[in-house]
């Protein structure tokens, strides 16, 4: 019957389709960035592809001439160490609150409250307090990363736990393991792949924290450089940028989900994360 | 396609092309630029508008970089900015700029602040706080001069100013550049001293009104009626005590102080209260030799765009000569509307 919800693309015809709405947006931008540029050729709002290309090329190619660095890996790798070491801490606090707080329950009395009103203040409100105590360098900004998205991870790791099947747990007793063991062979094992999952979907907040804690006073890092360069309205720098923040964010994810997939590979059915 | 696309980017984003008689004005919070506060609500912008049969729509915009921004887009026909960022955001884009009123200068509006120190020689080793590339900016790299230093011996910390004053509260921060208000609220606190300001380079942060090249020349009309009614507030503000003072409680509470905060900022502010006396500046030789001191410390750091080779790639031109490219003048003071209010002739 040919009704509209019976039609499905082929598998070439899915791949247009997929690609199409990317194609849209492209073409509506190179229109109107060469309509501007047509009416003045040193616009700055819509940049053309070679004017970006440039300012790529000067930041990422030339050392900078007031430092001598090379700008754009400079400020690459310093978001990525702060990225890095903000979410290294809270996969490993998140984790072993999460898994103390699910599996023993005279903790969980005391602390699950606790975590779940700490989870729900927003961090940004927190980033005046934060610069106070820790001060305006990278210790605030790496604690930021970490304070905003350390809750999340322990919720969902106090979940987990508590999703492994009860029976295991006797099972295990019944061998004769004591809850030391019980927690290193039976719980952790099974949170691990979980705990990358979880960081996989922290990772978008992590950003956000990340730009705004350069967004508001430091010395490089991609955040900092798009809200630097604002200033004088560089088009042809913040778009690139933006676009190499989401490459970096796709890549990182993947990463996980390979790692998971190595690393775990009886995780899900298939092996497929 | 692209017709249509080009249509849909033409309508949303360069509403400033068509022909109209209505134009839209934007200004930002600071001292030099309160009285369009009082202009607009008082009434005074659209009396002079009614005189010159045009409509003028004056806007605050909260974020002085954003409303400049905007004027650059083509948002706005006219614009308060200071010299530096009027030639390094809608100049250095291609938006031929002119600056019609030279409202004032700064005259220790900005200043650089260290904490426990005496001297601004002192400053070599620290960690600077300010706004990166803005007229702090400046002010720093034209003090770093003075002493015999430069940009290389210090660490230059880019922080929002919003954050500034809770900044300056933390430890880890020792000096700092910055603006009123801002300036005089890190200056009352305790072991703060006041370095270097803006009264040591008089003349070379100058605040103006900018507008569209191209509007003014089509629609001289927006030129003298904006001219006018800032120049019928200055009568206001400089006048006789009680008028005086009501406009200035007007412009203080607006700005989120007091009288007396007010007349505080005003005193490190040269305002140009008659036209005489923003032309003496405005024809000088000094602007000529100021702008090219800010032209070139705005292309030592990258301000004026992509693949630029050199400070004098825009030009700009100044009652007294032309500095930069005569072929690519993009920012211009012109004296001519100013001129006319001297000689009452608006």
């Amino acid at each position: 019957m040919k009704r509209l919800i019976n039609l499905k693309p082929g598998k070439s015809g899915a791949l247009f389709l997929g690609l199409l709405p990317f194609l849209l947006i492209l073409m509506i931008y190179m229109a109107g960035s060469q309509a501007r540029l047509a009416e003045n050729e040193k616009d700055k709002l819509l940049p053309s592809f070679s004017q970006m290309g440039d300012a790529v090329h000067r930041m990422a190619a030339e050392p900078s001439k007031r430092t001598g660095k090379i700008i754009f890996w400079q400020d690459t790798v310093s978001s990525l160490k702060r990225l890095g070491l903000g979410v290294l801490i809270a996969a490993t606090i998140g984790l072993l609150l999460g898994m103390f707080t699910g599996a023993i329950p005279l903790v969980g009395a005391s602390v699950s409250p606790l975590l779940t009103v700490i989870s729900l203040v927003p961090p940004l409100a927190l980033l005046p307090i934060l610069f106070i105590v820790f001060g305006l360098g990278e210790i605030s900004k790496v604690a930021l990363i970490a304070i905003g998205i350390t809750p999340f991870i322990a919720r969902d790791m106090l979940q987990r736990t508590g999703e492994i099947p009860f029976e295991q747990l006797v099972k295990a007793q019944t061998l004769g393991a004591n809850s030391t063991q019980i927690l290193s062979r039976v719980i952790l094992p099974q949170l691990l792949p979980r705990l990358t999952e979880s960081v996989r979907l922290a990772l978008g907040a992590a950003w956000l924290f990340l730009i705004s804690s350069e967004a508001i006073a430091s010395t490089d890092g991609l955040g900092y450089r798009i809200f630097l360069v604002r200033r004088y309205l560089s088009m042809d720098v913040i778009l690139p940028y933006v676009a190499w923040i989401t490459l970096l964010a796709f890549l990182l994810d993947y990463a996980l989900r390979v790692m998971n997939k190595k690393l775990f590979p009886w995780y899900l059915p298939g092996g497929a994360a | 396609m692209q017709r249509l696309a080009i249509l849909l980017f033409t309508l949303t984003l360069s509403s400033a092309a068509c022909a109209k008689e209505s134009f839209k004005v934007c200004w930002s919070i600071y001292v030099g630029w309160m009285p369009w506060s009082y202009g607009a609500e008082q009434g005074i912008v659209k009396k002079w508008g009614d005189k010159y049969g045009i409509d003028i729509e004056v806007v605050q915009i909260n974020d002085y970089i954003e409303s400049v921004n905007q004027y650059t887009m083509g948002e706005f026909d006219a614009c308060t900015m200071t010299n530096m960022d009027a030639l390094t955001i809608p100049a250095a884009g291609g938006v031929d700029s002119t600056a019609l009123i030279v409202g004032d200068f700064s005259n220790g509006n900005d200043g650089i602040v260290l904490k426990g120190g005496k001297d601004l020689a002192e400053i070599k080793g620290q960690s600077v706080n300010l706004v990166e590339l803005s007229v702090s900016h400046y002010l720093l790299a034209r003090g770093l001069e003075s002493v015999g230093l430069s940009e290389a011996d210090i660490t230059v910390v880019n922080t929002s100013d919003a954050d500034m004053v809770a900044a300056y509260g933390t430890d880890g921060v020792t000096a700092v550049a910055t603006w009123n208000p801002l300036l005089g609220e890190i200056e009352a606190m305790p072991e703060s001293q006041t370095v270097f300001d803006s009264s040591k380079i008089p003349g070379e942060i100058i605040d103006l009104l900018v507008v569209n090249t191209e509007t003014l020349k089509s629609t001289p009309a927006l030129g003298k009626a904006l001219v006018g009614a800032w120049y019928e507030i200055m009568e206001l503000m400089s006048g006789e005590q009680d008028a005086s003072s009501a406009a200035k409680t007007h412009m203080a509470t607006a700005s989120g102080t007091d009288l007396a905060g007010y007349e505080a900022q005003l005193a490190s502010t040269e305002m140009f209260y008659t036209p005489a006396q923003a032309l003496t500046l405005t024809n000088s030789e000094k602007l000529l030799a100021s702008m090219k001191s800010v032209a070139e410390f705005s292309f030592d750091h990258g301000l004026l765009g992509n693949g630029v080779p050199s400070a004098e790639f825009v030009g700009i031109e100044m009652p007294a000569g032309t500095y930069g490219d005569e072929t690519n003048i993009k920012f211009r003071f012109d004296p001519t509307y100013m001129q006319l209010a001297a000689d009452d002739k608006l």
